[in-house]
């Protein structure tokens, strides 16, 4: 598996738009990923950071360019496909964790199972299990606002594992974390790519952070200014 | 996702908010028990009327004395101006009635030892039981025998026997009435109020000839109050109506250039009418229950579309993780269903016990039928997905990224 190409991006290009005046942002962006790989994406605020990572998640549709994921042309989806790669294929981490309120951790974490059209029991007793990888298998039944913010996070990535995912997307994972918490958290990843192969692509600002990766893409005002190994980047 | 789940998941977004489900259900169960409360008030005063209309008897119609011209000037000087027994009976020997009665009648006081009673009194001919279809329930009724021997018999209403006799049985005590007195023979069953609302069971009856001549002393002999007559058949009253009173203006020589000395009155019209006013006002207040059925559904709609509004963010995270757009849309219309179907539930609750109190409270009668808890139930998951829909819509069609960086 490792070493084959995971995504293609041929040129693409992003403009909002409001109220008719184009704000371009991202000027034509061309990366390869390989399954397997883990890699940073840094470079100033408002760069295109999460831009980029919301075209790659299939959750925002470029303005021009082409966008392979596993040898599909992204482009040509409809809706329910988009939805269905995004449930199967992608594995997504939020900067503000972005779990249910109302919802225990292991119902959080099975959402995804439950939208693949998984049992509810089948559901809930794979969640058990992903929780329990992270260390949280004691606290299942808990509301996410029982818990710190790492361990919201740890629950966070527990479901976007929970599809068995090929690429993980977090944007900012350790953003709102404190430096012990996050090194916590970059373990986890490390392992994830280490001992599964599963390709993860994370944004950050933090060198520290960064460094766990093993390539590095730099970005700045909507161009790649950067894009090697993290080790011969000056972070 | 399967249904099981997305209702489950509809039950947890309601207990999250529990006083907002509460109140906007509670839109839904003032519609819903109105709707199925009012249904059931119309119907029970539909079924009081046809009670009532069944308890005159069928095809029967109403033959007094006097034209029906409004003026109040009678037409026909010098020809015979009251309805007697004689016309009567020659009605009940035309081939389209089936029967005739005669009757006349006057309030009286009626003693029974030291307990008095103002009752009506009338005095009929046998006929007059078989075209009411109304029975004894205590003894018998009196005949052509009684009739014709103008025995001092009588046959007492409900009402009557209650107030002269309480619990004891009147049959074989006597009566009193202008001082004579009467053998009690039969006590006639519950027949309750008629159209006008008088109580049917205050009333005495006496053999016509007996009244006649020892009760009633007005007119000419044989001139009788008024006539019931019943048609052979439902299909013949016209028919009747007509012979009637061809063969009253040939009997009482009424010129043909001149008004009928008789009107005669049919009782199926009445009921038709009554029936149509009973019918309009359950449409009346079905409507009225209706227009409150309609707020609540106004309420729902307001409440999902701040509801979608306020979990955009939820919404964007949902597709985030795979929701399709269908999952999203069936959602927030099942949360919608979930709680109109809730709420019509109560609804019907609580309009089954406005029912029981309307029945303690007043002579009414209200049950809630079955049909009427169907139609409620099928109406307000109807409202739901009705109303439901456009916030339910609303929110399938956000766009993931917008909806994940709603604030
Ligand atoms: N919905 C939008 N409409 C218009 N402009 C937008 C919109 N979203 C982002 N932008 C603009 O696009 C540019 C890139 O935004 P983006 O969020 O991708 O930056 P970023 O690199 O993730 O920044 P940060 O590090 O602060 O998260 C910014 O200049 C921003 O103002
Ligand atoms: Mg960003």
């Amino acid at each position: 598996m490792t070493g084959q190409t995971l995504m293609t991006l041929t040129d693409i290009k992003k403009s909002y738009f409001n109220a008719e005046i184009e704000t371009p942002v991202l000027h034509g962006i061309n990366v390869t990923i390989n399954r397997g790989e883990f890699v940073a994406i840094m470079g100033q605020s408002g760069s295109g950071k999460s831009t980029l990572m919301n075209i790659l998640g299939c959750l925002d549709t470029p303005t021009s360019g082409s966008f392979v994921l596993n040898g599909k042309e992204v482009g040509t989806l409809n809706d329910n496909e988009l939805a269905q790669i995004r449930n199967e294929t992608i594995g997504f981490v939020f900067q503000g964790f972005n779990l249910l309120k109302r919802m225990p951790l292991v119902d959080n974490v099975a959402l995804p199972l439950l939208y693949a059209g998984v049992s509810m029991a089948e559901a809930r007793k794979r969640a058990t299990e992903k929780l329990t990888q992270t260390g949280l298998g004691a606290f299942t039944k808990r509301l996410p606002n029982q818990i710190s913010g790492g361990q919201q996070q740890r629950v966070a990535i527990s479901r976007a594992l929970v599809c068995e995912p090929a690429l993980i997307l977090a944007d900012e994972p350790t953003g709102n974390l404190d430096t012990t918490t996050s090194v916590e958290i970059m373990n986890l990843f490390t392992r994830l790519n280490e001992e599964q192969g599963m390709s993860i692509l994370i944004v950050t600002h933090e060198p520290d952070v960064a460094k766990y990766a093993k390539r590095l893409v730099r970005l700045k005002d909507g161009y790649v200014t950067y894009d090697g190994p993290v080790a011969d980047a000056h972070l | 996702m399967n249904i099981f789940q997305v209702f489950l998941e509809a039950f947890r977004a309601m207990s999250m908010n529990r006083l907002r489900a509460g109140l906007t259900m509670l839109g839904i169960i003032i519609g819903v028990g109105a709707v199925v409360l009012m249904l059931a008030i119309g119907e029970s005063v539909r079924e009081d009327i046809n009670r009532r209309i069944s308890a005159m008897g069928s095809n029967v119609m109403v033959i007094f004395p006097g034209s029906s011209t409004s003026n109040g000037v009678r037409a026909g000087r010098g020809v015979v101006q009251t309805l007697t027994l004689q016309d009567a009976q020659a009605i009940g020997q035309l081939p389209s009635f089936s029967g005739v009665a005669a009757i006349v009648q006057q309030p009286f006081q009626v003693a029974s030892g030291t307990t008095n009673w103002n009752a009506n009194v009338s005095g009929v001919t046998p006929e007059y039981f078989s075209i009411k279809d109304w029975n004894t329930e205590l003894g018998s009724l009196f005949g052509e025998v009684e009739i014709r021997s103008a025995s001092r018999v009588a046959v007492i209403g409900r009402t009557v026997a209650s107030n002269l006799y309480g619990e004891a049985d009147p049959i074989g005590q006597t009566i009193r009435i202008r001082n004579r007195p009467f053998e009690v023979i039969g006590v006639l069953e519950n027949k309750g109020s008629d159209l006008g609302g008088g109580d049917q069971d205050d009333a005495v009856f006496v053999p016509l000839t007996t009244a006649r001549q020892q009760l009633i002393r007005w007119g000419q002999p044989g001139s009788i109050h008024y006539a019931l007559a019943q048609a052979a058949s439902a299909s013949q009253v016209q028919d009747a109506i007509y012979d009637a009173s061809q063969l009253l203006r040939t009997r009482h020589r009424v010129r043909d250039d001149q008004e009928d000395d008789f009107t005669i009155r049919d009782l199926a019209s009445i009921a038709e009418a009554a029936q149509g006013i009973a019918t309009a006002l359950t449409l009346l207040l079905g409507a009225i229950g209706s227009i409150s059925l309609l707020v609540g559904g106004i309420g729902i709609m307001n409440i999902m579309l701040v509801s979608v509004t306020e979990r955009t963010r939820e919404i964007g995270i949902r597709m985030a993780l795979g929701a399709k757009r269908r999952d999203v849309l069936l959602q927030f219309l099942t949360e919608a269903v979930v709680i109109c179907v809730c709420g019509g539930a109560l609804g019907v609750l609580f309009a089954y016990l406005g029912s029981l109190a309307i029945t303690k409270l007043s002579p009414m009668e209200v049950g809630i039928s079955m049909t009427g808890i169907v139609i409620a139930f099928s109406f307000s998951a109807l409202i739901g997905i009705f109303f439901g829909l456009y916030p339910a819509k609303r929110a399938a069609a956000l766009k993931p990224v917008e909806a994940l960086r709603y604030e």
